[in-house]
């Protein structure tokens, strides 16, 4: 087995973790994010679909889903960056003798709200919801979402049938807000003992019935602390925005060159700033034009531009995964993204110029990223105070504007090549 | 003469390092009671062999002597008292 190689993380870092479907890799840097050291393969060999950093109550602890094709599937953390990882002799997440399921895949570990330190979320394939209250040292089964009567009724998507985005609402620790392919959005509003389909105005392409109660194929959805109440999707088709907290969702593909898509970021000071990276197609699946183009509003949705600078635009068939885009919490703002070809790219100026921090690794399919210790402590040269939100210059927002958007083009009918969104098409 | 069970090497970080392991007492009847006396010494076996419903995972095979059991009646395969018992990670991957 490939020895890993290590890197030195200092407090004040930034920190990228990248899972690959074949090992995990830690990338850091200092506050100028200007150039990278990665350290790597853990855990080679095993799909890492999951990642996060914990730094609540002075932790430096660091978690990863691993999933080997033989062996099965355990959440591991480290608390010396990566040194050492855990490797518990019981698989922790684990669901219950009687419910007769077993593990497939970890799909998300999700630190809980700041001030419930202890508290963690673990979602999977098959799709359900794990909970720790004790920092991760045990886990359970969220039973409410497991018994829901629409469980058996939810369908696989190419990635299997996982719960991959976890979004604890930063005002309601009562509320939390799941997202399921093929199952849709479910929230809870009593702490995880009843759920709610949250799918009004969300389209199911792929199924007879466009707007169902339940069964859509979302992708991911985020949502800015500042703004609980604001939620933003990348559906399997489509792109939202909920000003309710998800009780209903309203169109916002507004200049982008294809409203399919998987991975979705938000600005860490900005909550009307959001990033995605369009696909063309479910059949294709590539970056559309051979362009690898990031897509930002600043305005909520109402507007998209194109982010290319230091960006291929050219025979550039990419795929960036629903997981794999994150932002740090500097000022300005760190964005990365990694692709199945095993790039990772980084924007360390909020996405207006990107460069490669490394090429050449396995298929990406987790991104996260953080500062180690306390952000104060991160050296940003020429940073304004981390509080003050992004200046929203309209950038690039009107000639976004004027291009035709995807539900422009939808509402003339000018559908473009009728396979790419045919009756065939296939869900993930 | 007792059952003696071969383990992969990944899995050697749950039995200190052992590639072989001696199921000492009463011979066991069948791979799956031979198995349940493994988990008994070395319990961080038992999770990466088998899920958590207790089936063998799909991508290991376990053998006796030369014969997967999946072909012999699963962990009810019976056992000889001396008989050699090999876990396998499959030819499997990507």
């Amino acid at each position: 087995m490939a020895t890993p190689r290590q890197i030195q993380v200092k407090d004040g870092d930034a920190l990228v973790l990248v899972g690959t479907m074949k090992g995990a890799f830690l990338v850091r840097s200092n506050g100028a994010r200007a150039r990278w050291e990665v350290g790597g393969p853990h855990f080679a060999g095993q799909a890492v679909y999951a990642m996060a950093y914990d730094g609540r109550a002075g932790r430096r602890r660091l978690w990863a889903g691993t999933g080997s094709m033989h062996w099965g599937a355990v959440l591991r953390s480290s608390d010396d960056m990566g040194k050492t990882w855990t490797n518990p002799e019981a698989a922790n997440v684990r669901f219950p003798a009687e419910s007769g399921v077993s593990l497939k895949q970890i799909w998300q570990v999700r630190p809980g709200r700041n001030e419930e330190p202890d508290m963690l979320y673990c979602g999977v394939e098959p799709a359900a919801l794990f909970e720790s209250r004790d920092a991760g040292a045990t886990w359970t089964l969220n039973q409410g979402l497991f018994d829901h009567p629409h469980r058996p009724l939810w369908q696989p998507g190419g990635g299997g049938l996982c719960l991959h985005t976890i979004v604890p609402d930063a005002a309601n620790r009562r509320r939390l807000l799941v997202a399921i392919s093929s199952g849709g959005c479910y929230r809870t509003d009593d702490g995880g003992r009843t759920w709610q389909p949250r799918n009004q105005g969300v389209r199911a392409d792929f199924l007879p019935d466009k707007n169902p109660e339940f069964g859509q194929c979302v992708h991911k959805v985020v949502q800015h602390p500042a703004r609980p109440e604001r939620l933003f999707l990348q559906n399997h088709w489509g792109l939202y925005r909920s000003d309710d907290a998800g009780d209903s969702w309203r169109d916002i593909a507004n200049g982008v060159p294809s409203d399919f898509g998987f991975a979705m970021a938000i600005h860490p000071h900005d909550p009307d700033t959001v990033y995605i990276v369009p696909i063309e197609s479910d059949e294709f699946r590539c970056t559309p034009e051979g362009k690898l183009r990031v897509y930002r509003t600043r305005n909520a949705g109402d507007s998209w531009e194109a982010l290319t600078r230091g960006l291929p635009q050219k025979d550039a068939l990419e795929t960036v995964l629903r997981d794999a885009m994150a932002t740090d919490p500097l000022n300005p703002a760190g964005i990365y993204f990694g692709t199945r070809s095993g790039q990772l790219w980084g924007s360390s100026d909020g996405g207006a110029s990107w460069s490669l921090i490394r090429g050449g690794l396995p298929p990406i399919v987790c991104v996260k990223a953080a500062v180690v210790g306390e952000v104060a402590k991160a050296r940003v040269p020429g940073a304004r105070a981390a509080a003050t939100p992004a200046a929203r210059r309209p950038r690039g927002g009107k000639t976004a504007a004027r291009r035709p958007s995807a539900r422009a083009k939808r509402a003339k009918g000018a559908r473009r090549a009728a396979p790419r969104r045919g009756a065939a098409r296939k869900k993930k | 003469v007792a059952v003696v069970i071969h383990i992969p090497g990944y899995v050697r970080e749950f039995t200190g390092g052992l590639g072989r392991v001696t199921l000492a007492g009463p011979s066991p009847a069948t791979v799956g009671e031979a198995l349940t006396a493994l988990w008994a010494l070395h319990p961080g076996v038992r999770d990466r062999v088998v899920t958590e419903q207790g089936a063998v995972r799909p991508h290991v095979n376990v053998f006796v002597g030369v014969e997967s059991i999946r072909f012999t009646g699963g962990l009810a395969t019976p056992l000889a008292a001396d008989a050699e018992i090999s876990i396998v990670p499959a030819v499997s991957g990507g």
